[in-house]
């Protein structure tokens, strides 16, 4: 038995420890947002947060997630600022790897407030969108950065010294 | 139905009622026949509460006045039911906020059902308009019977009717008003239509409204569908497309898998799958591997040692041998012209194999409930799957009902659902209900791709070395063939019957006095595969060949790619247009042409870089959308590396009707375009497909992704579809601007940086 936390709520599964944590996930506790694309971890669908990193669940046995915490799209709770910057600028069109980007541009966010195109880019590029939304899924992001930098507070000296 | 013209005219609604009537406290608005043995002598409200309509529109309003709108088109990506739903509510001064869409099931009522070809809009955009604005009329005959006022002084906004300083909501005239009303088509037909400065959703920018659902996990697509009791299956797909038997199944590794229920051997009335076996197990990943480790012997059918070389030889020999085929055009007298030429260039155009590859494999999850087969899937051509589900369970088409999920991608693959096959058997063999999915593998290995293609081109010149005709013949697997080959008219020549789909950018928009093709199935991509309608279809390979070989007539007559162009496009003739899909003609091609020639003329370029132009008038001459395509390419001259570094299109559509949406369509096939010219091949080999999977099958990422300029002419005039022009020209802008930058005349699809470096 694996014992590992879902969503905030710690949870355990009989699986097969090969059985990849996909299936775990979508068929046993039922969050179906994480899809299953390709099965060798190059298209990104599957993608959810392990400890905080962007894993492909399609080719993550359910034994490395002993422990762990894990966090799927559900897990969001329509709350993260790219979840709403990608209805303003209407990125899905089938939507099906949407759930995979969406958690994959969370895990550049939280570690480069302002990435620059080239990075976002850089960070994207393992993820296939087969509608090719790829210019709203990047500038939805540029705009998620935007909204979460402009949440936190900054001290410039520069400007603080214009003003005064 | 004949041919697709016949198709795309059953949506005519012209012999038909609108009826509107309370029903359950509930305002109920649809088309129906005009008399039918079944509603002859009833009231309106009657037939609406009998469900005894045929519609392909119906909405209701509730008593808190919701409006719900019926959306009998699949949803994959294109927003579909929102453009749609737009339409009804602006004519009907809806509150776009409580207007809400249902995905419907097969029910017969719902009529023909089909998502493709870009049809959609094109098809719906009129008696959509109808029905809302029949829907206006009768909410403000009720309101003004309420309010005790005149009609003619009432109007409607935003979801009420006002009078002087008096307003009614629609859910307040629902709840008070009693309905029961019937529309004559003559009264149909006058219905007062909103001119577009009246407009207040058509054509304005909006949210679609499938798409929160697709940001937070909880939008449904067919993967996601379980039900009570069901146990997961997965598909062995035999060594070759048809023909294939099983002669041998050794299960004793299979037995070892945790959960592994056992195999069938799927026996097939329908034959749409030969040779295949089906894995049970009590959870998917069992299935998976149990798969695997399950030892199938077959007796492989007789195409196991195909090659792609075979077929696009066979294409080749097709395309010179003049005796094959039939005559699709034969204007002038090419012929005559060929005798008089003083000079003439040829040359072949070819593309290779290439995978839908939509990102949901594909998959349906079925059950039988009192001799009910009810088949969850995402599907776009219902009316054709669901016949050769019912052949294959061997019962009536009335008892196979299939629901309606998301689709996790069309792009034409979900159009013959023959996936949901060997899940109806497996259940019928099982006796339970059955989730089968194929794996990515199988998904490929079960596609219908887009066929290897080849066209071959002449050209004539005379003593001034002045262009004076073309011929071209064609030769391709067609999917039309295979999966309705009801739709495809005779040839000119009444030699054979011809797959339009496979054809259709042939018949181009250019004034050319002698113009003759021809065009042929190729047999032996027919036999190894079921070649498959691949977003744009044959105009993603046709158009392809034809305007990198324009350019090889410009530069053969030494005229600039564009001006050459222009010059052909007088709209004179054939080529003028007619009411009301094609008003305008070749001069609304020109006017993009000319459009797109000042947006890069004064284009700075740097080394090894060059832009090419194409033009495109997908999807068919009956519902054109212009277009003109300029590809800003850089080529390294070492290792013939291509960099696409910006696209810029020019689009009438005419009207637009969800314009974000339209845009969102045009920037995807834009960068598919862009992918199938550069990224995607699959090529057969011993009969299969060989790349299936991402490891090997590469379509664009977003670090390939060029910058994109759109621009959508505006236009009052009839809109047409959008989903697929769009992939149309930009494979043979790159070309174009290879040419330039290179010397070198690429004609094989994928274009690859080989073929520059090597010639």
């Amino acid at each position: 038995m694996i014992a590992f936390k879902l969503n905030g709520k710690n949870v355990s599964s009989t699986a097969e420890d090969d059985t990849p944590l996909l299936w775990v996930i979508r068929d046993e506790f039922g969050f179906k947002g994480t899809k299953f694309g390709c099965g060798i971890g190059m298209c990104g669908a599957c993608t959810v947060h392990i400890d905080g990193a962007a894993v492909r669940t399609c080719s993550f046995p359910l034994i490395a997630a002993a422990n762990k915490n894990i966090t799927t799209i559900e897990g969001l709770d329509n709350k993260h600022p790219l979840q709403q910057t990608w209805i303003e600028e209407q990125v899905p069109q089938c939507g099906y790897c949407q759930s995979g980007q969406i958690m994959q541009a969370a895990t550049l966010l939280a570690s480069n407030s302002s990435p620059s195109d080239q990075e976002i880019v850089d960070h994207m590029s393992g993820n296939l969108c087969r509608c090719m939304a790829y210019v709203r899924i990047q500038s939805a992001i540029k705009s998620a950065a935007d909204v979460m930098s402009a949440d936190v507070q900054t001290f410039d000296p520069r400007s603080s010294t214009q003003q005064s | 139905m004949q041919n697709i013209k016949d198709a795309k005219n059953n949506v005519s609604l012209s012999r038909r009622r609108f009826l509107v009537g309370t029903v359950s406290s509930t305002l109920l608005m649809a088309f129906a026949p005009l008399a039918s043995a079944a509603n002859i002598g009833q009231s309106p409200q009657d037939t609406l509460k009998n469900k005894l309509f045929s519609p392909t529109v119906w909405f209701e309003i509730n008593p808190q006045g919701d409006v719900n709108i019926n959306i009998a088109k699949a949803e994959m990506g294109q927003h579909i039911g929102t453009a749609l739903a737009r339409v009804v509510a602006d004519e009907l001064g809806a509150d776009w906020s409580k207007v809400s869409i249902t995905h419907v099931d097969t029910d017969p009522k719902w009529g023909y059902m089909v998502t493709g070809g870009s049809w959609s809009v094109f098809q719906t955009f009129k008696p959509l308009s109808q029905a809302g604005a029949a829907g206006r009329i009768a909410l403000i005959e009720a309101a003004a019977k309420i309010l005790n006022c005149p009609a003619e002084q009432c109007r409607v906004e935003n979801g009420a009717v006002i009078y002087q300083e008096q307003s009614l909501s629609f859910g307040d005239i629902v709840t008070q008003g009693t309905f029961n009303r019937v529309f004559t088509p003559k009264e149909i037909d006058a219905l007062p239509l909103k001119p577009a400065s009246k407009r207040t959703l058509v054509g304005k920018p909006g949210l679609a409204l499938d798409i929160p659902a697709k940001t937070n996990g909880s939008a449904v697509y067919g993967i996601d569908v379980e039900l009570e009791g069901m146990v997961y299956a997965r598909p062995i797909v035999p060594p070759t497309r048809y023909g294939s038997k099983v002669t041998n199944v050794d299960d004793s590794a299979a037995k070892k898998v945790k959960g592994y229920l056992g195999y069938h051997i799927l026996q097939d009335p329908s034959e749409n799958i030969q040779g295949w076996v089906s894995v049970e197990a009590d959870t998917y990943y069992g299935a998976i591997k149990a798969g695997d480790a399950l030892k199938v012997s077959y007796q492989a059918g007789k195409t196991a040692k195909v090659s792609e070389q075979d077929i696009i030889k066979e294409g080749e020999r097709l395309v010179a041998d003049e005796n094959e085929g039939g005559l699709f055009i034969n204007d002038g007298d090419f012929s005559a012209a060929s005798a008089k030429a003083d000079k003439s260039i040829n040359a072949v155009y070819r593309t290779h194999t290439a995978l839908h590859f939509a990102l949901e494999p594909v998959n349906a999850t079925v059950e039988e409930k009192n001799g009910l087969w009810h088949v969850y899937t995402g599907n776009q051509w219902q009316s054709l799957t669901l016949p050769a589900i019912a052949k294959a369970l061997q019962v009536a088409d009335e008892n196979v009902v299939m629901h309606q999920q998301y689709l996790g991608g069309g792009f034409g693959r979900r159009l013959f659902g023959d996936y949901a096959i060997p899940a109806v058997l497996t259940a019928k063999a099982i006796g339970k209900p059955v989730k089968m999915v194929f794996t990515r593998e199988d998904d490929s290995r079960f596609d219908q791709p887009r066929s290897p293609s080849v066209v071959s081109f002449q050209a004539l010149f005379d003593q001034k070395n002045k262009f004076t005709g073309m011929q071209h013949a064609l030769a391709a697997g067609w999917p039309t063939l295979s999966m309705a080959p009801g739709f495809m008219p005779e040839s000119l020549d009444k030699k054979i019957r011809v797959d339009m789909f496979s054809t259709s950018g042939a018949d181009h928009w250019y004034s050319m006095e002698n113009h003759r093709v021809r065009v042929a199935n190729n047999s032996l991509a027919q036999q190894t595969m079921l070649p498959g309608w691949l977003r744009s279809v044959g105009q993603g390979w046709i158009v392809w060949g034809l305007e990198s070989f324009i350019d090889e007539i410009a530069h053969q007559s030494k005229m600039d790619p564009i001006d050459f162009r222009l010059s052909m496009l007088d709209g004179l003739g054939n080529q003028a247009g007619k009411a009301p899909e094609s008003v305008g003609g070749a001069k609304r091609l020109a006017h993009v042409l000319t459009r797109l020639k000042e947006k890069t003329a004064n284009v700075k370029l740097g080394k090894n870089e060059a832009i090419g132009v194409a033009i495109s008038s997908g999807q068919e001459r009956t519902m054109p959308a212009w277009m003109a395509c300029a590809a800003q390419v850089h080529v390294e001259p070492s290792s013939g590396k291509i960099t696409v570094k910006k696209l810029t299109m020019i689009a009438d559509a005419g009207v637009i009707v969800h314009p974000d949406g339209a845009l969102a369509q045009v920037q995807g096939s834009m960068l598919w375009g862009t992918s199938l010219a550069l990224h995607e091949q699959s090529p057969i080999e011993n009969g299969q497909v060989s790349n299936t999977n991402l490891n090997t099958y590469t379509p664009l990422r977003m670090n390939d992704v060029p910058e994109l300029d759109i621009e959508f002419v505006e236009s009052e005039e009839f809109p047409v579809g959008l989903g697929e022009p769009g992939v149309v020209s930009i494979a043979p802008a790159i070309a174009n601007a290879i040419f330039q930058i290179t010397g070198v005349r690429v004609r094989d699809l994928p274009i690859t940086s080989a073929a520059l470096v090597n010639t």
